[in-house]
């Protein structure tokens, strides 16, 4: 998967704020939370956690975004720790004492391989009319714990294992608070895992395309406490794995720097559609800052050895210490194939004083972000969205055919042309040293001429008056 | 003396004159010159200095020529080479505590990889792929295809297939921006094979880690450098030679450093570490000097061009040893060629070493266990690298593992070598500057013949072209001399089809003997072509292609010098003298003998004996025979298979450089 697991993205929809309202009342359907495993093909597992907060404000809904307030910003080089990990969880009403947030302690998080936080505000309409909105605040935070860093080799998993916790009680604040396990049998054989406590109920449904059953743990119910106190939900593969075999997704992406040497280099992104028989478009949004001179005539779009015309592209050039190129563009991908966007481009010189710390590190270009809508191999049904699990929204579907995917690709390092930093007084000695004694020689060479005056040196009485002369300070002779 | 300037001094003159404070109505009056542009401004001491330098010529170049191969000497003289030490700050101060226990295991999957190999025979690439992947990476496979120009027959391979496979190990939570490489060779026959299972193990062990900030690519490369070339081509996605390779390939951002690994036996008694890379690039020192802490940490031997360390410096046997190591370090940088399978890793700037574990009859034996320590405290190291290594030196020659030398100590050996050239040209420049009074035509009054100011100086030779030979004289032979380089460069590879049908032999030694046919016929082409112009008997003409010759070998060997010192320095160092002494009316037999002497293919002759005699398993005439045989078509190869200079070098510009000053020995 192409997904930057590291980066922060940052989007801020500079709208009004949320305000005072509905912050005095907090309503029993203030809170929804809930935790998504999912076993994942090799043996590891994917831990989604979902917490969406909701108030009411005061505010009518707006006629639409104004387009000019949006703004779109990437930290490459920032990579998600502790110290955003704390800030996200106090924005939880239970903060981390009660419901699902008990699980999530840093430690733990932080031994995983992947790692992934995200915080969302959106406006909501209230009602079907839309006459009045309320805010949404949703916060993600999805982790990987692959069996060969937390599991000594062995591929069961608990909750305990994760995260060292169990769950105890939900979050009084919560009007839902589940716990949601992937059990879809692989190729309509019986399932692979067993899962304990047995589920109470079983929830079945349609994400990316592929059909998945849940079991549910519903932490409100009270029957889920009654035989033990806390809740410990374990996983057990019933067969090995056949791990060689994992499902391609249907659309992924790779990027990467080309070429050597530091005076050009070439951007390639290879954008993958697996489709067996669908084509579908794909948005690239591109953004590359400035020292990296872009070669636009050079844009080549090849799919299975032909160019791929792309049937919009909006292109904002750089303009040098204030603003990124910008480069959107729709593609269509054809079914099965892989298409390579090339794009050259020239290292820039920077000042000296505008290098980084570190300059020798090489600077980042954030990721470029593909926006698909990809068409689904099953046809999926409606759902009613308040009453289907938080996570389904996560992957929202415009109709039943297809499904939205956004991926961010990796971030590239580019290495620019880095002076010596160690040796600035070197430079400015030898630089001083050369046009002194070579300029100013050979200037003076050149431009003048020089020739030998035959001296009439007279007889020797001459030299001896000359002498005297100059004894008593008088011109000689 | 009626002197070289208009009567009436121009008004700029003036103006400069006045601005340079003189008191004297007159400008350029020489009685108080500059101090500092005293020698070439003040036409008394201008006209000392030729004086000097046409006078003391002779001894002046000896002088400088002895004074530079004994610089180049006492590089060797341990005071002059100061010690290694770190200085990248990441890797400098930090501590690492390795962990790695598993040297058993590693021989397991060494015999393992031993008995799929000898199954297959070749690379198990099914057994590869299986095994990375159940040790948890992203595994690859690359095939690749490349056919040779001509066969290389110390190798057997022409029509060369292999499958480059490697695994990716993802840093924990990070984007892949970076990247380490270890690789490893996957030779033929039962070699190799501990260094595959050391690397399996390592990455088995390196997967259960957190601390990763850096991907590492696990690789295997078949077909040695061909599948690295292969690789990295692909890895960058540039095409530099031809290889022609396919499949989809994982890629892990930018490589910062590299490690190749090669290791026969279970036990190892010492580690050799090759720096020399493609082109005679060195890769940074504190990659050395990391890889030389480690040792010293495990108490592991390590050596350098299989040069042993001396405790002792201040003998002269310790002298004479070190002296050796640095030879051999000359001799392989100058060959252009990589010494291990990091060589290539360098053109891409990635910082890279060869590790080789050297089984010996020594009696004290590290196990798998403390080799792998070893690497997982390097790897550990370079993990915690904020920048690429970029502190330490480039350019550096080392006497021992432990002490170098930088770039400005060992650069004033070159000068001085380079200076005889000069010199010389000096004295040619000022001996043909000088119209004899006797031939031809009194001298023009504009042109004075001594001293005469610089700019004028430039353009004597052209005006005088009506009493002597010009400059069109010297046209026939440089463009011979040029054209015989270029059939040196490009007959040998095209033409191998044609020599193989109508002579009983096959293509790569066709190749070779093509090129040394070509080189020795270059010395019987062009002695005639001047004696179609008129007037180029005159001593002359030879003084002006030599002039000529000169200055085009200084300048090509002052360009080789910055870019592989070793090799510039060789080539100094034999065809200076040479150079420097050849001329029509002498000894011509003696002379002609010191020039084939001083040949570049002579000098590659004489550094495979040099080099067999300093790894001491000195080689007889006919032994060294097939080795510059071998020498030379390897060095086609591999100007033509990862684009390596040497060859070109020599056939495009030392060697008609050469041909000149041969062309000049026979000028009649």
């Amino acid at each position: 998967m192409a997904a930057a697991a590291g980066a922060l993205f940052l989007l801020l929809v500079a709208a009004a704020g949320p305000g005072r309202a509905g912050a005095g009342r907090a309503r029993r359907d203030a809170l929804r939370e809930e935790l998504l495993l999912s076993p994942l093909p090799a043996g590891d597992v994917a831990a989604t956690f979902q917490f969406r907060t909701r108030w009411d404000a005061d505010l009518p809904r707006g006629a639409g975004t104004d387009h000019h307030l949006l703004r779109y910003a990437v930290l490459p080089r920032e990579v998600v720790c502790t110290e955003n990990l704390t800030p996200w969880k106090k924005l939880l009403p239970c903060g981390s004492k009660a419901g699902l947030a008990v699980l999530l302690k840093a430690e733990r998080l932080f031994h995983s391989s992947y790692h992934s936080q995200a915080v969302h505000i959106r406006p909501i309409c209230r009602d079907a009319s839309c006459l009045a909105v309320s805010w949404e605040l949703r916060q993600t935070l999805t982790v990987v714990f692959d069996t060969f860093s937390s599991g000594q080799g062995k591929k069961d998993w608990s909750l305990f294992k994760m995260f060292s916790r169990t769950l105890t009680d939900a979050c009084p604040l919560a009007s839902q608070s589940k716990v949601y396990v992937d059990i879809s049998p692989k190729n309509k054989e019986k399932e692979l895992l067993e899962v304990t406590p047995t589920p109470a109920s079983v929830y079945e449904a349609i994400v990316q395309g592929d059909k998945r059953t849940y079991a549910v743990y519903d932490l409100l119910s009270p029957s889920l406490f009654n035989t033990s106190r806390s809740l410990n939900v374990q996983l057990k593969w019933k067969r090995p794995q056949d791990s060689s075999e994992l499902p391609t997704p249907i659309l992924h992406a790779q990027r990467y720097v080309s070429g050597y040497g530091l005076q050009t280099g070439e951007i390639s992104t290879l954008i993958y559609n697996t489709h067996p028989y669908r084509a579908f478009p794909v948005i690239l949004l591109e953004t590359v800052p400035w020292y990296l001179r872009l070669y636009v005539h050079t844009l080549t779009i090849i799919t299975k050895g032909k160019e791929n015309k792309p049937s919009y592209i909006h292109y904002q050039p750089a303009q040098d210490r204030r603003r990124p190129h910008l480069l959107e563009m729709l593609i269509q991908l054809p079914a099965n194939s892989v298409t390579k966007i090339t794009i050259q481009f020239e290292r820039a010189l920077l000042k000296w004083t505008e290098y980084t710390p570190d300059p020798n590190h090489g600077f980042y270009v954030s990721s470029s972000v593909l926006s698909a809508l990809v068409p689904s191999v099953i046809a999926m049904k409606d759902v009613d969205v308040e009453q289907s699990p938080l996570f389904t929204s996560l992957f929202p579907s415009s109709d039943g055919s297809s499904y939205f995917v956004r991926l961010y690709t990796e971030p590239l390092l580019v290495n620019l042309p880095t002076p010596d930093f160690s040796m600035p007084y070197n430079v400015i000695c030898l630089t001083c040293t050369v046009v002194a004694v070579c300029y100013g020689s050979f200037y003076n060479l050149l431009t003048r001429t020089f020739h030998v005056e035959e001296p009439t040196r007279g007889g020797l009485a001459k030299r001896l008056a000359n002498i005297i002369r100059k004894f008593r300070g008088v011109p000689p002779l | 003396m009626s002197l070289g300037s208009a009567p009436r001094p121009g008004p700029l003159r003036r103006r400069l004159s006045g601005l340079g404070g003189r008191r004297d109505p007159e400008p350029g009056l020489s009685n108080t010159p500059p101090a500092a542009m005293g020698l070439l401004s003040d036409p008394h001491y201008r006209r000392a200095l030729s004086r000097l330098v046409l006078r003391l010529n002779t001894p002046l170049c000896a002088l400088s020529y002895v004074a530079g191969l004994g610089w180049f000497l006492a590089l060797a003289f341990q005071p002059l080479a100061p010690r290694t030490y770190m200085s990248e700050n990441a890797m400098g101060s930090t501590m690492v505590e390795e962990q790695f226990l598993f040297g058993e295991r590693a021989l397991s999957y060494a015999r393992e990889f031993a008995g799929h190999k000898k199954k297959v025979g070749g690379m198990p690439v099914a057994w590869l792929e299986k095994t990375m992947w159940s040790l948890g990476l992203e595994v690859y496979q690359q095939p690749f295809a490349r056919t040779l120009p001509f066969p290389d027959e110390t190798r057997e391979r022409y029509m060369v297939k292999g499958t480059n496979v490697y695994g990716i190990l993802r840093a924990p939570r990070a984007a892949s921006t970076e990247s380490l490489v270890l690789s490893v060779p996957c030779t033929e026959g039962p070699h190799n094979n501990q260094a595959v299972g050391l690397m399996l193990a390592l990455a088995a062990y390196f997967r259960g880690q957190i601390y990763w900030a850096k991907d590492i690519i696990f690789l295997v490369n078949e077909h040695d450098l061909l599948g690295m070339e292969a690789w990295l081509e692909a890895y960058h996605d540039v095409n530099v030679t031809e290889v022609r390779s396919s499949g989809t390939l994982g890629r892990a951002g930018a490589i910062q450093a590299a490690i190749s690994l090669e290791l026969s036996s279970d036990v190892v008694t010492s580690f050799d570490v090759a720096v020399e890379g493609l082109n005679g690039q060195l890769p940074n020192l504190d990659l050395l000097n990391l890889f030389h802490a480690f040792c010293q940490k495990n108490g592991l031997l390590c050596t350098i061009q299989g040069k042993l360390p001396r405790s002792d410096w201040d003998s002269l046997p310790a002298y004479a040893h070190s002296l050796q190591t640095l030879l051999l370090m000359v001799l392989s940088q100058a060959s252009g060629r990589p010494r291990g399978d990091h060589g290539l890793f360098l053109r891409y700037r990635i910082e890279a070493i060869t590790l080789r574990g050297i089984n010996s009859f020594r009696q004290y034996k590290y196990d798998m266990t403390t080799v792998g320590k070893t690497l997982e405290g390097m790897f550990r190291k370079l993990n915690n690298l904020l920048e690429r290594l970029h502190q330490s030196y480039f350019f550096y020659l080392l006497p021992s593992l432990s002490r170098f030398v930088s770039i400005g100590i060992y650069m004033p050996a070159f000068g001085f070598l380079i200076l005889v050239l000069i010199l010389k040209a000096l004295d040619l420049w000022l001996k043909l500057s000088k119209c004899e009074p006797g031939g031809g035509p009194p001298p023009h009054p504009l042109f004075p013949p001594l001293p005469a100011p610089t700019i004028f100086l430039i353009l004597i030779p052209l005006f005088c072209q009506d009493s002597r030979p010009g400059l069109l004289v010297l046209v026939p032979p440089v463009l011979i001399c040029q054209a015989a380089g270029l059939a040196l460069y490009c007959l040998p590879v095209l033409g191998q089809r044609v020599a193989t049908q109508h002579f009983p032999v096959s293509e790569a030694e066709a190749v070779v003997l093509t090129a040394i046919a070509i080189y020795v016929a270059g010395m019987a082409l062009p002695h005639s072509t001047h004696r179609v112009l008129a007037g180029a008997s005159s001593d002359r003409g030879w003084m002006t292609l030599k002039l000529l010759a000169l200055l085009y070998l200084a300048l090509q060997l002052g360009c080789l010098a910055l870019l592989n010192f070793s090799l510039g320095f060789l080539l100094a160092a034999t065809m200076v003298p040479a150079a420097a002494a050849v001329q029509p009316n002498g000894p011509r037999v003696l002379l002609a003998a010191l020039l084939v002497l001083a040949t570049p293919a002579a000098t590659l002759l004489l550094g495979i004996f040099l080099q067999r005699e300093l790894v001491e398993a000195p080689a007889a005439a006919g032994e060294g025979w097939q080795l510059f045989l071998a020498a030379v078509g390897e060095g086609l190869l591999q100007h033509h298979l990862y684009g390596a200079l040497p060859f070109p070098f020599l056939a495009l510009c030392a060697y008609p450089a050469w041909l000149l000053l041969w062309n000049v020995l026979f000028w009649k």
